[in-house]
C-alpha cells in the first residue's frame, strides 16, 4: 500500500471480524463472496438522459401518517426484496439496522446511507435524467446462494421494470 | 455503483464501480445531516459512472471522520462489542432462523 500515514489507514474488517469471532468461540471463519470475473457495462447515454435506481441493504422502512412502520415493505416483499416509493419524504424513512458503529455514529439521517433526497435533487437539477418510481431494499441473508439465486434476480427484475439505466447500491 | 465504508470487503468481493469513504460503518454516503458532503460523494460516483470504461479502481473520497481515529482501532474489540444486548439477541435469532430453514431445505 504505502499510501498515507498509519492514521489514514482504513479498517481491515475481514481480518478484524475473523479475530473477533474466533475469540467469541466461533471456529469457522466467515467466507466472504469473491468473484474473479467482475461484470461491467458502460453507460450508454449522457447521465442527464439516464434514469437512476437505488438499491440498499440498510433496512430502510417508512413510517405512516400516525408514525407507525408502514407495511408496504411486507406487501412488496418477495424473498428478502421489498420496495418503497421513491417520493417518500426522507423524514418518514428510517433504519433499525444494528450492524453499524453505534459508538461512533448514528443512522438518524437516511441520506447518509440511502440517499433519496440527494438523488431527487440531482434529478430536479437535471444532472441525472430522473429517478426510478421506487427504490429497493434487500434484507441481508446468511446464504450467499439465496442472495445469488433468489434475491439478486428479483432486484434485477424490478430494476428492469423501473426502466433504470444505472443503479446506486448502498449498505449501512 | 457501490458506496461503502468497508474497503477491504468490497474490493475482495470485486465490483465494477466503488466509491469509498473512510467513515465508520453506517454512513457510506456522507456524514449525517451534511448534505453538501453527501452531494460530493454521490457526485464522485456519477463521474465514475460517466467515465469508467472497465471495472474501475476504487475512488477514495477526501473526507476524514475525525482527528481522533481510535474508532478504527476499537471496532470489533471487547471494549466495543459489535452487537450487545437486544442487537445480539436479534442476530442470534436470525442465525437460528437460517439454520432451521436450511434444515428444512427451504434455502
Amino acid at each position: 500500500m504505502g499510501e498515507g500515514s498509519a492514521m489514514s489507514d482504513y479498517v481491515r474488517y475481514i481480518d478484524k471480524t475473523r479475530e473477533y469471532y474466533l475469540a467469541e468461540g466461533y471456529k469457522t471463519p466467515y467466507k466472504w463472496a469473491h468473484f474473479e470475473d467482475i461484470p461491467f457495462a458502460r453507460l450508454e447515454k449522457p447521465l442527464a438522459q439516464c434514469r437512476l435506481g437505488l438499491v440498499t441493504t440498510s433496512d430502510v422502512a417508512a413510517l405512516n401518517e400516525s408514525g407507525e412502520r408502514e407495511r408496504h415493505d411486507k406487501a412488496t416483499l418477495i424473498g428478502n426484496v421489498y420496495s418503497i416509493p421513491f417520493d417518500t419524504p426522507a423524514e418518514r424513512l428510517f433504519s433499525r439496522n444494528e450492524h453499524y458503529d453505534r459508538y461512533t455514529t448514528n443512522l438518524d439521517d437516511v441520506n447518509s446511507y440511502c440517499p433519496v433526497t440527494r438523488m431527487r435533487e440531482l434529478a430536479a437539477e437535471g444532472r441525472i435524467g430522473g429517478v426510478a418510481p421506487r427504490f429497493h431494499g434487500v434484507y441481508t441473508s446468511y446464504s450467499q446462494r439465496v442472495t445469488m439465486e433468489r434475491d439478486a434476480p428479483e432486484v434485477l427484475k424490478r430494476c428492469r421494470e423501473d426502466g433504470v439505466d444505472a443503479v446506486l447500491l448502498t449498505p449501512v | 455503483m457501490i458506496f461503502g465504508t468497508a474497503r477491504d470487503i468490497v474490493e475482495y468481493v470485486g465490483v465494477p464501480r466503488f466509491v469509498f469513504t473512510d467513515f465508520p460503518l453506517g454512513n457510506p454516503c456522507g456524514r449525517p445531516f451534511e448534505p453538501a458532503m453527501q452531494r460530493e460523494i454521490i457526485e464522485a460516483g456519477l463521474r465514475l459512472l460517466e467515465n469508467a470504461t472497465a471495472p474501475a479502481p476504487t475512488i477514495v473520497t477526501p473526507y476524514v471522520w475525525s482527528e481522533d481515529d481510535s474508532w478504527k482501532r476499537l471496532i470489533f474489540t471487547k471494549e466495543r462489542p459489535f452487537l450487545e444486548g437486544e442487537a445480539y439477541e436479534h442476530w442470534m435469532q436470525a442465525k437460528q432462523k437460517y439454520r432451521e430453514l436450511k434444515k428444512e431445505n427451504k434455502i
